[in-house]
This record gives structure tokens, C-alpha cells and sequence, in this order.
């Protein structure tokens, strides 16, 4: 009896399932935050309730002061920021020339750090490195997502691409398995949402702290109950390369806010 | 590098209810985690927050390891005259920040 109860639920899993399958049609895609309550809307969109932007105030800090041998500052060669970094989020990640791959916005900061300041690399997930990126990308704030347009990136996108759609862990899951075929559904009383990377790096309320869109992945990774790639690796970046695409046309919202 | 969010209406009619929003960058640790070594990680939260208006205290919180990190308050006052609001926060590991915003009352 019970193996055939079993059988029975299996199929009706089966069955409910392939009704959203496929990919998100441009004109139902949606941002995270419209999946959000009130409150937390509320939080994002007022500059002086929304934690990110303390990293945003410790960015710009950071921005102007001179740093590793060169005794260079980011503000020395790229002036007034909200100037020269308005929209360059919302085209990364980008090809880098000599490493003949996309690098992310983090990965970008700690290059132009090494290359051109001759500091340290600071550590993925570090204050400093979160707070850079995270006034970096406010100055995009409202502007369409455009990463991907560089034709170099076509199979770093097609590979992210491949990820999103693969199956892995012990739960066999697929990233699109919830975000392309079940986001209007939810998952122990969240929303699953589309996944769209528009707010990174964002303020979870989970995490009390700003984090990066690798974070964000490893831990769905995690969540899948398979092994996490470690930061900056190839994968995620294609992975992040190709949710970007995904994306494309929608303003970004740094520093968001989600649950 | 501990950072402030001020809300203060720049402007209020004289007897408004004004509202006031203060956000304190902090990570609040509350002294009850453990490392992966098993020793405590001792506690590093804000403990008090004080509002005061031309010199008079309007506002004050005692704050415990319950808190969130990077706080947000937020409260009501009366806009009485113009003048400063100033703002503090004390806490662990002799954590003290300052705050302050003016407000022109009509």
C-alpha cells in the first residue's frame, strides 16, 4: 500500500512539475524585489534604512585614499567616480585582455589593485573589498544590464550556461530546476524568485552583512548538497557571466536588499 | 571604519511630529557563538544610543545581544525649535561614534 501511495505522489510530482518548465520569457522576468514584502521594499529603497549603503559610504573612502607602492588611489587615475564608473557594473563580468577570460567586478578591483596600485589582492568577501564593489556599482544604479554584448565572452557564456542547466548534488538539482521552472512557487515559506543578479552585492538580512553574487552561489550550491567551487573560480564567473545575460535589460539595484 | 545613516527632515513646522532614523554600522557579536575551536567569541555589541536635541536628551536605547547588526532606530519627536540633533552610540571594546543633523523649525 505504501509503495503505491509512493508511486502515486511520485507522479503527481511528476506531473505538476513540466508546468512552468523552460525558460523565463523576456517580458516575465522579475527582479528579486518584487518578490519581497513591504517592509523590506521599504528598506531598499530608502538610502538612509538601507544597511548597503554603509558600505557604499566606506567605498567612496576607500576610492580616494592611496594605496600599495605605487601610493596610487583608485580616485588618481579614475577621478570623480560617479562620472567614470557610471554603467561599468552593469557590463560586468568583462573579458580581461591578459588573462584571456571574464573577470567579475571584485576580481576587476583586486586586478587594477595589483596592477596599477601594486597592492595586495584583498581577500574575497573581505570589508573592504565588498565596500569597493559595492560604490563601484552604485553608480549604475537604474541602468540596463549590458554583460555579455562582447562577442569574446560567447562560450564563457554558453559554459555558465551549461551550469545553470546541469544537474548536481545529492538533491539532483538543477539551478534552473527552481529558477527557470518553479520561481512562483516557494520553498519552506520563501519565494524562490528568478534569480536575476541585479542588486549585488546585496544586504541580506540573513547574512547581517553586504556579500557578493559568488556567495550567493556558493551557497545555493551548498543548498543543492553539492561542493561549492571555491571564490573567484572560472565556474562561478561564467556562472555569474551568464546570469548576467540572462538579465539583460534590467536596471541594476545595488546595494539591494533581500531576505 | 564605523559609519552613520542620519534621517532628520531638514525642515518642520513648529509642533510637527518629525521622524527621526539613525543606522549605525556594527556587527554586533553577541558572545554566545563559538569558533570552529570551541572558544567564545567574546561579545562586541553597541550598548547605548542617545539622541539629544539643543543639549536635552529626547532619546535613549539600551541595546543587548538580541540586537541585529547595523542597528536601525527610528523614533518620533516633536519639532520644537531649530537646532542640532546629536547622536551616540556606545558599546563594547570602547566603541564610541558620534552623529549629528540640523533641523530649521518655522
Amino acid at each position: 500500500m505504501k509503495t503505491v501511495r509512493a508511486i502515486a505522489l511520485a507522479a503527481l510530482v511528476t506531473a505538476a512539475l513540466p508546468a512552468r518548465a523552460g525558460e523565463i520569457p523576456p517580458g516575465e522576468r522579475r527582479s528579486g524585489f518584487s518578490f519581497m514584502a513591504p517592509d523590506t521594499k521599504a528598506m531598499q529603497d530608502d538610502d538612509t534604512a538601507n544597511p548597503g549603503m554603509l558600505w557604499v559610504l566606506d567605498g567612496e573612502t576607500l576610492w580616494n585614499k592611496r594605496q600599495g607602492a605605487a601610493d596610487k588611489s583608485c580616485a588618481d587615475c579614475h577621478e570623480d567616480a560617479h562620472e567614470s564608473m557610471r554603467g561599468v557594473a552593469a557590463r560586468y563580468p568583462a573579458f580581461d585582455k591578459e588573462l584571456r577570460r571574464p573577470v567579475d567586478l571584485e576580481q576587476r578591483i583586486n586586478l587594477e589593485r595589483v596592477r596599477r596600485q601594486q597592492a595586495e589582492p584583498l581577500a574575497f568577501e573581505s570589508r573592504d573589498l565588498l565596500a569597493l564593489t559595492a560604490f563601484v556599482a552604485e553608480q549604475s544604479r537604474g541602468i540596463a544590464i549590458s554583460a555579455g554584448s562582447d562577442p569574446k565572452l560567447a562560450p564563457f557564456i554558453a559554459k555558465g550556461r551549461e551550469l545553470f542547466m546541469q544537474r548536481q548534488g545529492q538533491l539532483n538539482l538543477a539551478c534552473s530546476s527552481c529558477h527557470d521552472d518553479n520561481w512562483d512557487k516557494r520553498l519552506a515559506g520563501s519565494a524562490i524568485t528568478q534569480a536575476h543578479p541585479t542588486g549585488y552585492p546585496l544586504y541580506r538580512l540573513e547574512w547581517q552583512s553586504l556579500g557578493s553574487l559568488q556567495r550567493r552561489l556558493r551557497g545555493c550550491i551548498f543548498g543543492v548538497r553539492a561542493q561549492p567551487y571555491e571564490f573567484g573560480a572560472p565556474e562561478l564567473v561564467e556562472l555569474e557571466l551568464y546570469l548576467m545575460t540572462r538579465a539583460k535589460g534590467m536596471p541594476i539595484e545595488t546595494p539591494a536588499v533581500r531576505p | 571604519m564605523p559609519a552613520a545613516l542620519i534621517n532628520v527632515p531638514k525642515k518642520a513646522k513648529r509642533g510637527d511630529v518629525v521622524e527621526i532614523k539613525a543606522l549605525m554600522s556594527h556587527i554586533m557579536e553577541t558572545g554566545y557563538r563559538r569558533t570552529a575551536a570551541g572558544d567564545l567569541v567574546p561579545r562586541d555589541i553597541i550598548t547605548s544610543f542617545t539622541c539629544r536635541y539643543n543639549g536635552a536628551e529626547i532619546f535613549r536605547a539600551d541595546f543587548f545581544p538580541a540586537i541585529a547588526a547595523n542597528p536601525f532606530i527610528s523614533f518620533f519627536t516633536v519639532a520644537k525649535e531649530s537646532g542640532k540633533k546629536e547622536f551616540e552610540w556606545i558599546g563594547d571594546r570602547g566603541f564610541s561614534e558620534t552623529a549629528s543633523a540640523s533641523i530649521t523649525v518655522e
